[in-house]
């Protein structure tokens, strides 16, 4: 290994926190977001540099300041965090190369430098939190992730961004707090924060009563975060008021990320020490995953504005990652780790193309697109590729997933064929709300007020890269597939 | 060229064609329909001259992708898929000329759009006739469906959009919800949904779970139309003649039986199903839908919504064939498949023919029409006939196999039912032929008109000489079909 591919794991963070501040003084028009995203895209060669080194088979560990492990705050980098790396950094950087429209429409410029400075901590915290090792420093890297996505989601203009950011606000401190409990208690009981040496010392404590009351404090912390159901409720409003670019950045990987710690923690360190731990994980996540595809999916079938419905969509989506995971099989686990990455492109592409419309529609309600297909054809192309892959039509990567979590579910035995059908189900549902977008806009009748033309070019062609995402992954699965099954491996070896 | 690029060209060819389309069409519509032509021929001389070495017993394979381990994209050429494609790829090329004729006699808009999408149709039809497993099929399957959806809408009115949103609708959900299930499930048992001859379920599954399995199959096979499933078709008779001659007679609703007689062929294999009770159900599932569907088309009105439910019941045909579970009745089915494509096909251009020459679409009207289209009507005639299986047309072979094969099961069900079917075929198109020819026209024409564009005479007597021809030379298509059930090649 040379010395440079050593540092990659600090670099990771390093390169967009001290980019931050950099951005901030860039007053001319244009430099900050060139700036953002020239260290965006370092930190996605850096994350693919990892990843290229975690497939080569060795897994990265790094003591910042050369404090060895268990004193020091210790980086690791496995297939599980380099897949979250991909996922984290790729939608950075699609979203600022495609937003730079977006934002001069939606953002003064004034303060542009500060919106982008705002992007770069939140993509560092969740680099951060990807990374890191150590379960105070995840905090840290957590608060600085949603302080800055605060910021980010009320930048635009639209002022009902304000309350709905309060809200997450409200409902992410409190997620944080109870992480930081939990975090507390198995401090009390093991004198370390090192996540790796914590898992070597927590069997040794005589009475396990404190881990479990900790191991509820940080499951809620986290699903609050991951928006699991029913903690989704800021999610929506969230998604629906933030700037269009930053919709794209936070929905294709805020939530997976706490999401990957909610596995990570449970499987590393409770499922292990605790008895009977792996039915409680299951029990409690299985009928909250089947009532978020369930309900996320049917009021998607109701709402009318475009964001909000896929932000429902999204919570049906989550459903079906916490699903696999609850499964506690390896198959399950890999659909669900893959599902992290795959719906983080079909979904990152879904809003893409919103922001595309939303450049031409005076507003994204289905009445608003109606017809719109006719002038916008590229973007339209785009969105039901996109919503293919959503559905898990074969030859798209929604597939891949799909066909691990049914075959996982279907090793279940009766339960597994009740999952299947409901698994079916809400397919079905998602046919009927992705279609219903797709024929407003492909038969409806164009308003009056309409404004012609295709989205700008530069947005057309970030989001039909990543539309093309959706069939290459489809087509020729290998990467995620690779990461997923190994990450599955790495949380299933720890199961007793 | 050996047999594997073959198959690569057979697929990309229609696209590349729809790409030629897309681009002629900005300059001028000859140019286009030329394209359009041209990729119709090159694409039969390609599909045709696979079949010598289908002939020879060769069997060419060739591997796409594999999108995850044990799950791949391959294509594999047998008797059955070749029969399919040569059918597909050869009346493209009549339905073209037909279409020519049709879409400017008619002045319809969006030709390009109309041409271009045809071709992604054929190409998705060549997808699922030499698919090597089932994921490679599915998602043919699904590509047909949704490329076929703009042609069914391409009225774009809102009737027009509600019938597509039917039409949609039950394709995509029968496919998802009941049909991929299936195709899971399948390789979760067996480990593989590779096409083998024989099958692959034997010993990995039993009892009732088989009958549920086949189940999930034929009924999430929705272009089959087995009913209740078969909404969609009547539903799609407001596209455009060309689409329901081709697509909604022969590319679609063919790609739906021949994936079921797929999968009882070399997913469950035949002796496997016939030892296995809970599969019976299928048998009278078909018959069920022969009988009703006839009953429907007795009582229709409109000549198109006719002939969507005498192909509802004709598909059931091959469905009940190939559930018969003998040798000969599985041969019967795959020249049903033909029979029914030749003989359809000549209905839905005579069809299409009238309306555009006279704008004619109800029974009513067609009184003494065969004095004004002497041509299409007689085309017409054969291919009734050849629905009610009168020699010498192809829809007499395709039964005479289809009888023997349930006599060689003593299977009177399928006897009785063909017996019923064939009367009340005879009962819903001998009328229309007794009025064409034999009555009077109204005293007060609507109006003064002759025969259709030449094109479209062209085309519908072409298929009618097919029709014929098939009883008079069907030696190659049972040579092949032999290979099937295990004959010699």
């Amino acid at each position: 290994m040379t010395e440079l591919s050593h540092h990659l794991p600090a670099l990771q963070v390093v390169v967009p926190m001290l980019s931050a501040p950099l951005v901030m003084l860039l007053r001319p028009r244009g430099l900050a977001w060139a700036a953002a995203t020239a260290a965006s895209l370092t930190a996605f060669a850096i994350a693919i540099a990892l990843t290229i080194g975690v497939l080569d088979g060795h897994d990265f560990s790094y003591n910042m300041g050369s404090w060895p492990a268990p004193y020091g705050i210790e980086l690791r980098v496995d297939a599980f965090s380099a897949l979250l790396l991909l996922v984290v950094t790729g939608a950075s950087t699609l979203a600022l190369l495609a937003g730079r429209s977006s934002v001069d429409a939606e953002i003064d410029p004034q303060r542009q430098p500060l919106f982008y400075t705002a992007w770069l901590l939140a993509l560092a915290g969740l680099a951060g939190m990807s990374v890191s090792a150590d379960a105070f420093n995840i905090f840290v890297f957590m608060e600085i992730s949603s302080l800055a996505s605060y910021i980010l989601i009320s930048g635009g203009a639209d002022r009902r961004a304000l309350p709905a950011v309060f809200k997450y606000l409200v409902m992410g401190t409190v997620g944080a707090t109870c992480y930081l409990i939990g975090i507390g208690l198995i401090y009390l009981m093991t004198g370390t924060l090192n996540l790796a040496d914590m898992e070597l010392r927590i069997d040794q404590v005589a009475d396990q009563s404190p881990t479990l009351v900790a191991a509820g404090f940080i499951t809620i912390g986290l699903a609050l975060k991951a928006a699991v159901f029913p903690l989704h409720v800021w999610l929506p409003n969230a998604y629906t008021y933030a700037p269009h670019g930053v919709t794209v950045f936070l929905a294709a990987c805020a939530t997976k990320v706490a999401l990957y710690l909610l596995l990570r923690f449970d499987f590393f360190l409770f499922q292990p020490n605790l008895a009977g731990h792996d039915l409680q994980f299951a029990y409690f996540l299985m009928p909250l995953a089947v009532l978020a595809i369930l309900i996320g999916s049917a009021v998607a079938l109701f709402e009318h504005n475009l964001k909000r419905l896929l932000a429902y969509s999204s919570i049906a989506q989550i459903g079906y990652i916490t699903l696999g995971a609850s499964l506690v099989s390896l198959t399950g686990l890999t659909a669900s780790i893959l599902h992290i990455f795959n719906h983080a492109l079909a979904k990152g592409t879904l809003f893409l193309a919103v922001a595309c419309l939303a450049t031409r529609c005076s507003g994204l309600n289905l009445s608003n697109i109606a017809g719109v297909a006719g002038r916008m054809p590229w973007t339209m192309g785009a969105f039901v590729l996109a919503g293919l892959s959503l559905i898990g039509i074969p030859g798209t990567a929604g597939f891949v997933s799909k066909w691990y979590l049914i075959s996982a579910a279907l090793g279940e035995g009766v339960i597994g064929g009740l999952l299947v059908a409901i698994i079916v189900v809400s397919s079905l549902m998602a046919v009927v709300y992705i279609w219903r977008m797709v024929e407003t806009a492909y038969f409806g009748t164009a308003q009056a007020d309409a404004v012609s033309g295709e989205a700008p070019a530069a947005l057309l062609a970030v989001t039909w890269t990543a539309a093309l995402a959706n069939l290459y992954f489809g087509l020729l699965s290998w990467l995620p597939v690779t990461l997923s099954t190994s990450a599955a491996e790495l949380l299933v070896r720890q199961v007793p | 060229m050996n047999a594997e690029q073959s198959i690569l060209i057979a697929l990309g060819l229609p696209l590349i064609g729809a790409l030629g389309i897309a681009l002629a069409g900005r300059i001028n519509a000859n140019l286009r329909e030329a394209v359009t032509l041209i990729t119709a021929l090159a694409l039969a001389v390609i599909v045709w001259g696979l079949l010598p070495e289908l002939m020879a017993g060769e069997r060419p394979a060739l591997q796409l992708t594999e999108i995850v381990p044990g799950i791949s994209i391959a294509f594999r050429i047998e008797p059955l898929g070749m029969l399919f494609a040569a059918l597909a790829s050869g009346l493209w090329i009549v339905n073209s000329v037909y279409s020519i004729g049709y879409m400017r006699g008619n002045r319809e808009s969006h030709q390009t759009r109309f041409y271009i999408f045809f071709a992604i149709a054929i190409a998705a039809a060549m997808g699922i006739a030499f698919a090597g497993n089932l994921i490679t099929l599915f998602l043919f399957y699904e590509i047909l469906t949704l490329s076929t959806y703009p042609l069914v809408s391409h009225k774009g009115d809102a009737n027009t959009v509600r019938s597509a949103r039917i039409y949609l609708g039950v394709l995509l959900t029968t496919s998802i919800g009941l049909l991929l299930p299936a195709i899971i499930w399948t390789y979760y048992a067996a480990g593989s949904g590779d096409f083998v001859a024989g099958g692959i379920l034997d010993g990995k599954l039993g009892g009732p779970a088989i009958g549920l399995l086949l189940g999930l199959f034929v009924f999430g096979v929705g272009k089959a139309a087995i009913m209740p499933m078969h909404r969609w078709l009547p539903a799609a008779m407001v596209a455009p003649t060309p689409v329901s001659a081709l697509l909604h007679a022969v590319a679609v609703v063919k790609a739906g039986v021949f994936t079921i007689l797929k999968i009882i062929l070399y997913i469950f294999g035949v002796d496997f199903l016939f030892a296995e009770p809970s599969s019976s159900w299928l048998l009278y599932a078909a018959a069920f839908t022969i009988i009703v569907a006839s009953l429907i088309a007795l009582r229709q009105q409109n000549l198109k919504r006719l002939l969507a439910y005498s192909t509802v019941a004709q598909l059931s045909y091959v469905v009940m064939a190939a559930a018969i579970l003998k040798p000969l009745a599985e041969i019967g089915a795959a020249i049903h498949m033909v029979a029914h494509a030749f003989g359809k096909i000549t209905l839905f251009f005579a069809a299409g023919a009238i309306y555009v020459a006279a704008k004619k679409t109800e029974l009513q009207q067609l009184r003494g029409i065969g004095r004004r289209m002497p041509w299409t009507m007689t085309a017409f005639t054969i291919g009734a006939l050849s629905m009610i299986g009168v020699p010498p047309t192809g829809g007499f072979v395709s039964k005479w196999y289809i009888l023997a094969g349930a006599f060689q099961a003593d299977n009177y069900v399928a006897i009785a039912t063909i017996i019923a079917s064939t009367a009340l075929n005879a009962a819903y198109f001998l009328p229309i032929i007794y009025m064409a020819w034999f009555t009077a026209e109204p005293s007060t024409p609507g109006k003064d008109h002759g025969e259709a564009p030449l094109t479209m005479v062209l085309a519908l007597t072409m298929t009618a000489a097919l029709t014929i021809g098939l009883f008079l030379f069907n030696g190659p298509v049972l040579e092949l079909e032999r290979q099937l059930v295990g004959g010699a090649p």
